[in-house]
């Protein structure tokens, strides 16, 4: 996984609150290969009309947001369905950040796994980011070192879950981590056996 | 491995419980006891591939064919070659790993959230992940449930294993005794608009209190399925003797002794008496009325007998763009009353609400009536349609004018095909009324399969309680 320390870009202001999963990749899309690039996809539906044309009040269609690899949204960005897809279609259109004030659960963890940082800012910051935004503003810089975000001539920390930020600086694959610990999982498993034995299935496959 | 001294709740003991090993940082290196897949687990299936790894414990992993299969035409090979692709994908994969398939053209098939509990798979103490996010279901039986992403996925079937932060833990309790015709999910969607939905992110959800103990396990299942659209990653609810009765005799529950030795031990899974929540939120059952919601967030939920809300009198700017969006979306005017919207159709289904006391529930209301609109009824499992049958409710629906179809995740999500047309407004027992979630361009409202069922019969959004008049059905509780 990409490391991700500091990030130099461009932002796009996203004013919604409660931006689901749903949104950010509709299910139609999700049989698709990931091979073919999810960035098409990202929240197509708002971006795009139904004759599949750009709709031009949309702010990730805004000529001087061509680019963005930063969103700032309001409240719950990434609820409800735990498709990763939707994490996806962020990255494969170019974002390494979204900025918002809270995150579903299941999104941010899926975000943290591809690199994605999930930023969490107070409300009121938020709504002053977005104010700037939509008042012109555009290159942002977050500083994951720090947790810092500046915008604008103005500086804003933000949260995120410690172990989620050194996991990001690092570029960490929980994989690599596990398998160093599997001797301690063959010893769970065996003294679980003994602890708990109605846990396993009765009927065989 | 405990990770606290002192007094513990339900969900500090399942935790500590499948703790492996953790790390300084805090993070911990959970055991899985069940995994279960389904069409979407393609991304994770590739990742092995990718690696060329194997599944750790195809005994402990199990696949459910729900989210693509068709509901009306069971024949695969007259499918869509898109979905049917999805589907035989699953297959391909299950088949590959040695793992046990519930595929449609078996007799257990069904909602994954359905199927787990009714074959025994789901057992108080347990840890169990799924890559959906209504895992949270399972909790209904004091296991610790939540859904994960592909990326975790593929980690659980190379590992069997999850690294997870302990979350927070709140307690909702719910006082009291619920009202006639006030079901599971009037009590879920009425949290979801007190706390918000995001009133539970970071939380471990445990649901107490005289109104939940009084909920059947249907009902109970119902509740901790909308876990996630407050934000709860899992809600769970203690076992007790009526969890044990729904335990007993299922096929991959533990029989004989071993059930007794088990129902020991799930006894002393609830919270101690002293143990300490992060957070504690009590509601009033008596004071909940039958919901739905108006907007496009589970939150944007009210009694029946309100009005459509007016972005004018919102609490803050953000609220009231929200509130000004959700009433274009869905085609509303605000202080306009909710039983005036009419709908163009019903949908009865999802791991929220597809159960036989669901069926029931709509049934008893459908009986000698007919349905103003069109609609669909989709039972959860194809043991759920097979109850449903033999009690005769098959024909309640079909004399009513609904169609009576197969089981699958169906209009929830409609990636089978099962669509809401653009624009159109459907009254769902489902758990997302997020806009397009039905179909581009859908206008979903949610609510019970007592208050899905009375919308049929009036053609708007009614208050059920009146049509319940002399018929409540036994045990309702959906």
């Amino acid at each position: 996984m990409e490391a991700f320390t500091r990030l130099d870009g461009l932002a796009c202001p996203l004013p919604f609150s409660g931006v689901d999963t749903d949104q950010l990749i509709p299910a139609r899309f999700m049989k698709r290969s990931r091979a073919e690039g999810y960035g098409g996809y990202l929240l197509h539906d708002l971006r795009f009309d139904g004759e599949g044309r750009p709709r031009p009040d949309f702010p990730l269609n805004a000529p001087d947001r061509q680019g963005a690899r930063v969103i700032v949204a309001r409240r719950n960005f990434g609820s409800g369905s735990s498709r990763e897809a939707a994490v996806y279609a962020l990255v494969d259109y170019g974002i390494r950040c979204v900025v918002a004030p809270s995150f579903g659960d299941i999104f941010a963890s899926n975000a943290v796994n591809n690199g994605l940082l999930p930023a969490r800012v107070a409300e009121a910051d938020c709504e002053a980011m977005l104010a700037a935004l939509q008042a012109g503003a555009g290159d942002i810089t977050v500083d994951l070192e720090a947790c810092r975000i500046e915008l604008a001539g103005h500086a804003y920390g933000f949260e995120v879950e410690p172990v989620w930020r050194t996991k990001l600086l690092n570029g960490w694959d929980d994989l690599d981590l596990t398998m160093s610990h599997m001797d301690a999982v063959k010893a769970f498993v065996a003294a679980d056996a003994e602890l708990r034995p109605w846990a396993a299935p009765r009927q065989a496959g | 491995m405990r990770e606290a001294a002192g007094p513990r709740t339900l969900f500090d003991k399942v935790w500590d419980a499948h703790v492996v090993t953790r790390r300084e940082d805090g993070q911990s290196l959970l055991w899985i006891d069940r995994h279960f897949l389904h069409e979407g687990s393609f991304h994770a299936f590739n990742n092995l591939k990718g690696r060329n790894a194997e599944v750790a414990r195809p005994d402990l992993t199990f696949g459910f064919e729900d989210h693509y299969v068709p509901t009306r035409v069971r024949d695969l090979a007259k499918a869509d070659p898109a979905i049917r692709g999805m589907v035989e994908q699953l297959r391909d994969n299950a088949g590959r790993h040695h793992l046990r398939l519930f595929g449609l053209s078996d007799p257990g098939q069904g909602i994954v959230h359905v199927v787990g509990p009714e074959q025994g798979l789901t057992l108080p103490g347990l840890t169990m992940v799924c890559g959906d996010s209504h895992t949270a279901t399972h909790g209904a039986f004091g296991a610790l449930a939540f859904g994960i992403g592909a990326s975790e996925v593929a980690h659980v079937l190379m590992t069997q294993t999850i690294w997870q932060k302990r979350p927070k833990r709140l307690r909702i309790t719910v006082e009291g005794q619920l009202a006639p015709g006030v079901a599971a999910k009037d009590i879920a969607l009425s949290i979801i608009a007190a706390i918000g939905a995001d009133g539970a992110a970071g939380h471990a959800i445990e649901y107490a209190g005289p109104a939940i103990r009084a909920l059947s396990m249907e009902g109970r299942l119902t509740l901790c399925n909308l876990s996630i659209e407050a934000g709860g990653r899992s809600g769970m609810i203690a076992p007790d003797e009526t969890t044990f009765a729904y335990i007993r005799g299922r096929p991959f529950a533990p029989e004989g002794e071993a059930f007794e030795r088990a129902v020991e031990d799930w006894r002393a899974l609830a919270s101690d008496p002293d143990a300490v929540f992060d957070k504690e939120v009590t509601l009033d059952g008596a004071a909940i009325a039958p919901v739905v919601t108006w907007g496009t967030s589970p939150e944007d939920t009210l009694a029946i007998t309100q009005t459509v809300p007016d972005p004018e009198k919102a609490a803050d700017p953000a609220r009231a763009a929200h509130i000004r969006e959700a009433l274009e979306y869905m085609g509303l005017r605000a202080g306009q009353k909710l039983t005036d919207i009419a709908v163009d159709r019903i949908f009865i289904g999802s791991c929220t609400n597809s159960r036989i006391e669901d069926i029931r529930a709509a049934a008893a209301v459908l009986a000698g009536r007919k349905a103003r609109v069109p609609g669909l009824v989709s039972p959860g499992s194809a043991k759920v349609k097979a109850q449903a049958i033999e009690e005769g409710l098959d024909r309640i629906f079909m004399e009513a004018g609904l169609e009576w179809v197969d089981a699958g995740c169906s209009m929830c999500v409609g990636m089978n095909g099962d669509l809401v047309p653009p624009g159109e407004r459907c009254a769902s027992t489902t758990n997302r009324n997020f806009r397009g979630r039905q179909g581009p361009g859908s206008r979903t409202h949610l609510m019970s399969p007592a208050m899905a069922a009375a919308a049929a019969v009036t053609g708007h959004l009614a208050d059920v309680r009146p049509l319940l008049e002399g018929r409540m059905p036994a045990g309702e509780s959906g």
